[in-house]
């Protein structure tokens, strides 16, 4: 029985490496597939208030009731971004999109897991580049999607159908080489009236 | 030319790596005693022809050379020339030699201080480290040469060095963090000796604890310049994040302190054997696997370097060879080298022990806390991750165990404690600790929270039971000097780290709880007021730096007490910095450091109209979190330079079975540590 014991180290470091080995040959990036092609999973979740200019010094919050839903995606390609503000990937990638953004890039937000407060201070602070920022303080909305671990970003058409999702930091080579064609892509499909 | 040069040296090296880790093991299988005695020279070669490999990639990022990819790649002309040297491991292939060069360093150390170890003993050792540079050797010249060529059109420029790097802490953070991470390799390489040879005793618990006790300190200072780096330039205030790379630095860490304290009871009362093994090879197993989780793409995480799924593989199939093979040799052999004895439930050996079993549930927290998205995802639980939320919820409750723990582990005596005489020693301090605590809180003002409370009285508890332990090993002797004078580094090592713990726990719980924290909106001439403090913000300019331009804004800091015209006590200039070679914007936020408070300012985006958004700390008691770590780090460094483990001449013993281990032990112990009496053997 000893002897078997002694065992148990190296049956768990098996058991970890077989898990490792099987997270390698898994592209990080790629998507469950349940999800390519489905539109996006019925949420109903707050808007991510925005902070308003008080007395011109102190910026206050001011919370929103707006309840957005699925239909936030309807009508334009979107590009939507899992955050929050305890990851300190997504401050690293924000300054990226808040490019992008400047570009016309439609951006909705998924404030995941996350302190409204501080999350409302953090957009103040580094620039909102959300046409609108959804609120997902339990991680509902996240586990639908099968985030991973923020930052993900999910390329949606103008029918609030998934296309693509990237799994880590946006940034120039990734948006250039990745998103950027697949999202002209679905621009160019667009009906005229609607571009 | 250099770069061929450094390449042609990369691949000797891996030469003499392959005979250092074949030549003296089958020396001592053959028992030949001229090959046993090539470990010495074949260690001093290695090291030789890495260190002009690495000279070679120095000098040509110095010389601008962006004919090679990795220089290209890293650097820029503009770049200063010592941001150009630490450039050299800001990524993957060069941050790889630097390791393969640290560990050849420390393979050339047990060669040179090993000369009271058997012949035989350190040519397992020597080899066991050279299997381990083969392994690196190979991984950098099949995927990852630093040396390759972009020819025949090299670009004119380089894309520059990463700015998040381009930082003091970042040019020593990653020479220590490799020191600590590859001096576990020495342990190892001990570990898997004792078990190749069938044999483990006192001694040899004596010759590793050294060692391990160096690569641990620096482990100690890597992750704590990690930390202070994260707090000033992330710009963000945060000193510990819970990154997957963060935590896989913290493992091996919790492992090493797991390794320093099991390897005190076998050295001085030969118990824990087989355990002591297991977390040598352990400690070891998991700086590879930090190396692998950073380098594979198997975590997404901000420290990540270019993801390569091929090297993913070669990392992956490495570890297995290494941690697989010494965990089967475990299995297999140290079954030899268990022994028994008895130690009463109040004991020294008990208190280890449970210091031990609260490292390892922490450290089985941090692990399964990384790896849970990964793990969840293969058992089809969904997709899920874990925040800082998790971490905190198990870490803090365990931290304050470990740490009331601690206070008492450290005043047990070996082998059986009566509970009289340890109530006594304990009821001082359970009485005057918590006071303390509320008094603290009181005189600075703040509230009393539980969390604070409670952090507070376990950190000064193990402080006055770490104090009042000094007081009575003093107290024998004539005078409390001369008692001072007789106590040893060994003794003094644990004392500091001991209350480094206390003090790096007082700044967390009181950073944690008093901070604060405005974001404001501020055009210049406005002040703002935080924690008793008022910040003036100044003015903003443009200011230029080597390779960025800079918006600077200028704060003077006044206690609010001061009249308008007072003279400000102190001023701060945070910059927004736009690097030239990539645009990238990067915040560098400008601290008033001292040892109760720092204030932080970092500017955020301009808001338009002169108004900038604006970010302003107080965080009173935050270096004491470093202060403390400092202190680890020394405590470990003191207890290295015990003269006990330098005077041992040991004969080349025979090979001792598990019934005659202790009487060997206690034979080759030199005199002034033999446990005949337990008090004066307490000092471990």
């Amino acid at each position: 029985m000893d002897r078997v014991k002694l065992f148990i180290p190296l049956i768990i470091f098996v058991v970890l490496a077989a898990m490792l080995y099987w997270g390698l040959g898994r592209d990080p990036n790629a998507m469950p597939s349940a999800l390519i092609n489905r539109p996006v999973p019925t949420f109903q979740l707050p808007e991510l208030g925005q902070l308003k200019d008080a007395d011109d010094t102190t910026l206050v919050v001011t919370g929103q009731t707006e309840l957005l839903d699925e239909t936030l995606f309807l009508g334009q390609v979107s590009l939507l971004n899992v955050w929050a503000t305890w990851c300190i990937s997504c401050r690293v990638e924000h300054p990226y999109l808040v490019d992008i953004a400047e570009t016309g890039v439609r951006i909705i937000g998924l404030n995941y897991k996350d302190e409204v407060e501080a999350a409302q201070q953090w957009l103040a602070k580094y620039g909102d580049p959300y046409a609108q920022t959804i609120s997902d303080p339990t991680g509902g909305l996240g586990l639908d999607l099968g985030v991973f671990g923020a930052p993900e970003t999910y390329l949606i058409d103008h029918l609030g159908v998934i296309h693509y999702k990237h799994v880590g930091v946006v940034d120039d080579r990734v948006w250039r080489t990745t998103l950027q064609p697949k999202y002209q892509q679905l621009r160019n499909a667009l009906p005229e009236a609607e571009k | 030319m250099i770069a061929e040069l450094g390449h042609f040296a990369l691949i000797l090296a891996l030469c003499l790596a392959f005979a250092q880790a074949l030549i003296p093991l089958a020396g001592t299988i053959a028992n030949k005693a001229l090959w046993i005695g090539t470990a010495r020279p074949l260690s001093c070669g290695q090291f030789v022809f890495v260190a002009i490999s690495f000279a070679c990639l120095v000098t040509l990022f110095l010389q601008d050379d962006f004919s090679v990819a990795y220089v290209a790649n890293n650097s820029n002309s503009l770049l200063p020339y010592y941001y150009k040297v630490s450039a050299v491991w800001g990524a993957h292939e060069g941050s790889l030699l630097l390791w393969v060069l640290i560990l050849a360093g420390w393979t050339l150390a047990v060669a040179v201080f090993s000369r009271t170890l058997p012949a035989d003993m350190v040519a397992r050792v020597l080899s066991v480290m050279g299997m381990i540079a083969v392994g690196f050797y190979l991984f950098m010249l099949l995927t990852s040469n630093p040396f390759e060529r972009i020819l025949p059109f090299p670009p004119m420029d380089g894309k520059d060095l990463n700015p998040l790097l381009q930082d003091i802490g970042l040019i020593i953070h990653p020479p220590m963090l490799y020191m600590g991470y590859v001096g576990f390799s020495v342990a190892f390489a001990f570990a898997v000796a004792a078990l190749l040879a069938g044999r483990m005793d006192s001694a040899w618990a004596r010759w590793t604890r050294p060692w391990t006790n160096a690569a641990w300190s620096f482990l100690t200072v890597g992750i704590f310049l990690g930390s202070w780096w994260a707090y000033y330039e992330l710009g963000w205030g945060g000193w510990w994040f819970w990154d997957p790379v963060e935590n896989a630095s913290l493992m091996p860490w919790l492992a090493g302190t797991a390794l320093i304290h099991s390897l005190a009871v076998s050295e001085k009362r030969g118990l824990f054997r087989s355990w002591t093994l297991l977390l040598a090879i352990l400690a070891f197993s998991l700086s590879l696997l930090g190396t692998f989780l950073v380098r594979s793409g198997v975590l997404t995480s901000v420290h990540a370097f270019a993801t390569d799924p091929t090297r993913g593989v070669f990392i992956l199939a490495f570890l297995g060879v290494v941690i697989g093979g010494s965990l089967l040799l475990f299995a297999l052999r140290s079954s030899t080298i268990g022994a028994k004895a008895s130690f009463g439930w109040l004991s020294r050996e008990a208190g280890l022990l449970l210091n031990n079993v609260l490292l390892v549930v922490t450290l089985a927290m941090v692990l399964l806390g990384t790896l849970y998205p990964l793990v969840a995802d293969v058992l089809g639980w969904g997709k899920i991750s874990v925040g800082p939320p998790y971490f905190n919820f198990f870490f803090v409750p365990l931290g304050l165990l470990l740490i009331l723990s601690m206070g008492i582990g450290a005043n047990l005596q070996w082998k059986r404690q009566s509970t009289g005489s340890l109530l006594s020693l304990l009821k001082a301090p359970i009485v005057i600790s918590p006071v303390l605590a509320v008094l603290w809180l009181v005189l600075a003002g703040w509230d009393l929270k539980v969390a604070s409370l409670l952090g507070l009285t376990a950190a000064l508890w193990l402080s006055l039971l770490t104090l009042q332990d000094i007081w009575q090993k003093t107290s024998y002797s004539g005078g409390r000097l001369a008692g001072l004078g007789r106590l040893k580094p060994g003794y003094w090592g644990m004392i500091v780290a001991h209350l480094g713990i206390a003090v790096l726990a007082i700044g967390i719980t009181l950073t944690s709880n008093y901070s604060d924290q405005r974001d404001v909106r501020l055009v210049t001439g406005e002040r703002i007021e935080v924690a008793g403090y008022d910040f003036l913000f100044q003015s903003v300019e443009q200011v230029r730096g080597p390779n960025y331009i800079a918006q600077q804004g200028r704060f003077a800091v006044f206690t609010t007490a001061d009249d308008v015209d007072a003279k400000p006590f102190a001023t701060l200039r945070p910059e927004k910095r736009r690097y030239l070679a990539t645009g990238n914007m990067m915040t560098e936020a400008d601290i008033d450091g001292g040892l109760f408070r720092d204030l932080y300012v970092a500017l955020g985006e301009p808001l338009g109209d002169g108004a900038w958004s604006v970010r302003v700390y107080v965080k009173p008691y935050i270096r004491w979190i470093w202060l403390g770590a400092m202190m680890i780090a020394l405590g470990g460094l003191i207890a290295v330079f015990d003269k006990r483990y330098r005077k041992v001449k040991v004969t080349n013993s025979a090979p001792v079975n598990s019934r005659a281990v202790n009487s060997v032990a206690v034979n080759s112990v030199p005199k002034e540590s033999t446990p005949a009496l337990a008090r004066a053997s307490k000092d471990s």
